[in-house]
């Protein structure tokens, strides 16, 4: 099953609303619940950074009944050392970013923790595509 | 184990208007041959239905008020909210008289063990991992846990509440005093339906200490009764030397236990729908530091369930008055404590805790490849509904019927939209859908309306 959703530059209110509709269709197919909030979080974690650092984007999700692979596919400023980003508090975040709670360099170290295979793919000045597969049995 | 649903449909008052369907928030209620039918897999014995239905269709199912009598000692146990039901010119003591009179030689409030309940709950909260802790206090919103947030389930508190500690406690004490277990009946007077469905299918128990459930307004009802009959002769019982403190007193309402919580981030949400809005927050992590949750099915908490009579507005304020009458004995140490209840403690702290919290929750399909292909049908019938949600179909919502279409063999022609397509086709004709009409609204739908009139 694929599933599309749209991601808009600076929208925070709407940070969420395709890890819900996610979590949603889980339920439905009788995940465990454990399962579920990994995806939820991991997700939940992209869906965010997306909308602080890119101009906008989109998530994809494909569902089949082993696992369930998200794409979360910006425009944006790339990242230019991915290892640096991926360790612990390193954050490029502004500090408006910051005042609402986001940016404490969290991001992709949390999404690592809680998927089971994680690709990250940027291109400075073009865009990044974050790929996150969760084992789902 | 099969649940106990105390909510119950009489076909025979029953109209097929489809008020309560609509209000369902676990989507639990159809309407089919003109009558209104209950999913108990569903269900969460909530009472919204009780509340929207116009023709005193959804009846709550009690115990016959005679059981009592098979048993020698009856204890009838009664939360804050029953006396909250009366005018302040009733006293308690005159209320205590006349429920012994009708029978029960004891009368003990449920809320006299929330101070245990407090102190179990408070160290649970200091010590738990799975933040935030969810009470257990309203059985509606366990209920709703473990059927639609069974991610949530972990989170919540794996205590008794104050009314099967009290009726453990009662039946201790009168055990203590030489009565034999089996000849002690303890009967619970119930605000509302999900705490009978907590008595008869306990969560997290084999069995609850409670033998019986008497609905609040039937037992308003016998009482108010008396007081008519008596007028100005009447008696007054002296009161148990342990009274409830004033923070117990509260206890029920919306706040009262998040206000004896010790977490410092605490939130109390009552209703239904308050309730699933954010329990859907935090079942995605969206929520960060709140410690302890109290979340109430009913408006105004349990003033507010189903089977009170008085409105839940004035009950609140008569329990505020009572708490404020009993806080200030309380600050010139006029209040004796409840010292019986207290050399119990031990005792009940040790068995204050239930077993584990199973979900119930429902999926399209146990086997997750069946239940994707379910799903990728579901979602292709959805765009082809209306998505009105009219509900002309005996389903609350297109959603719903795409669902019962591809799980439980509903056809698509129930919807009113089909219908009229197809008829413009030349697909189906006026016999055809008036069949189907029938189906769903019965045969008598429109008769009944003329009869109705003609009668006027």
């Amino acid at each position: 099953m694929h599933l599309e959703y749209t991601i808009v530059e600076g929208d925070f209110v709407n940070a969420g609303s395709a890890s819900s509709s996610i979590k949603k269709t889980l339920k439905q197919l009788n995940v465990n619940p454990s399962i579920v909030k990994r995806v939820v979080v991991a997700l939940y974690e992209a869906e965010v950074n997306a909308i602080a650092h890119a101009y906008g984007g989109k998530v994809t999700a494909d569902i089949d009944a082993g696992t369930i692979l998200l794409r979360v596919i910006d425009r944006g400023p790339g990242i230019p050392d991915i290892d640096w980003a991926m360790q612990e508090g390193n954050s490029t975040a502004s500090p408006e970013v910051r005042d609402m709670g986001f940016g404490a360099g969290m991001g992709l170290p949390n999404i690592k923790k809680n998927v089971d295979r994680l690709n990250v793919q940027s291109t400075v000045g073009v865009g990044t595509t974050v790929e996150m597969e969760v084992n789902l049995a | 184990m099969a649940f106990y649903h105390a909510l119950q449909i009489n076909g025979n008052a029953c109209e097929g208007c489809s008020h309560c369907m609509r209000v369902c928030p676990t989507e639990a209620i159809r309407v089919r041959d003109g009558k209104a039918h209950i999913d108990e897999t569903r269900c969460v014995d909530c009472g919204n239905c009780f509340i929207a239905c116009p023709h005193k269709a959804v009846f709550v199912k009690q115990d016959d008020f005679e059981e009592i009598f098979k048993f020698p000692c009856r204890v009838a146990l009664i939360p804050a909210v029953f006396l909250g039901q009366f005018k302040n010119d009733i006293s308690v003591s005159r209320i205590y008289a006349i429920l012994n009179e009708i029978g029960f030689q004891h009368v003990i409030e449920t809320e006299i063990t929330t101070p245990i309940y407090t102190e179990a709950k408070n160290k649970l909260e200091r010590e738990a991992d799975a933040k935030p802790l969810i009470s257990t206090f309203c059985p509606a919103i366990v209920r709703l846990i473990q059927v639609k947030f069974p991610g949530l389930v972990e989170n919540l508190i794996p205590l008794k509440a104050p009314l099967d500690i009290t009726a453990l406690y009662i039946r201790r004490k009168l055990e203590k005093d030489g009565w034999r277990p089996e000849d002690i009946g303890v009967f619970y007077v119930t605000p509302c339906a999900a705490k009978i469905a907590a008595v008869k299918s306990p969560v997290g128990e084999e069995k609850s200490s409670v033998d019986g459930v008497i609905n609040m307004d039937s037992l308003y009802n016998r009482v108010y009764k008396k007081i008519k009959e008596q007028g100005h002769d009447y008696k007054e019982v002296k009161l148990p030397i342990a009274q409830l403190t004033s923070d117990s007193i509260l206890t029920s309402l919306t706040n009262g236990e998040r206000r004896l919580s010790v977490s410092e981030h605490s939130l109390s949400i009552d209703g239904m729908d308050n309730s699933i809005e954010f329990l859907e927050k935090v079942e995605s992590e969206e929520i960060e530091d709140v410690e302890f949750l109290e979340l109430r099915a009913c408006d105004q908490s349990c003033p507010g369930g189903i089977l009170t009579y008085n409105n839940r507005f004035l009950t609140c304020e008569r329990m505020f008055a009572r708490a404020r009458y009993v806080a200030g004995k309380e600050r010139r140490g006029e209040l004796t404590r409840a010292k019986e209840v207290e050399e119990e403690r031990d005792f009940l702290l040790n068995n204050i805790e239930v077993g584990e919290i199973e979900s119930r929750s429902i999926s399209l399909d146990s086997d997750i490849s069946k239940a994707l292909e379910k799903l990728v049908k579901i979602n292709r019938l959805k765009k082809m509904l209306p998505q009105v949600d009219c509900g002309m179909c005996g389903t609350p919502s297109c959603d719903a019927l795409a669902e019962d279409i591809i799980c439980r063999g509903a056809k698509a022609t129930r919807c009113v939209f089909i219908q009229h397509h197809l008829e413009k086709q030349n697909a189906m004709d006026l016999d055809e859908s008036m069949k189907i009409w029938d189906d769903i609204w019965g045969e008598d739908k429109i008769k009944v309306k003329h009869r109705k009139k003609e009668n006027k």
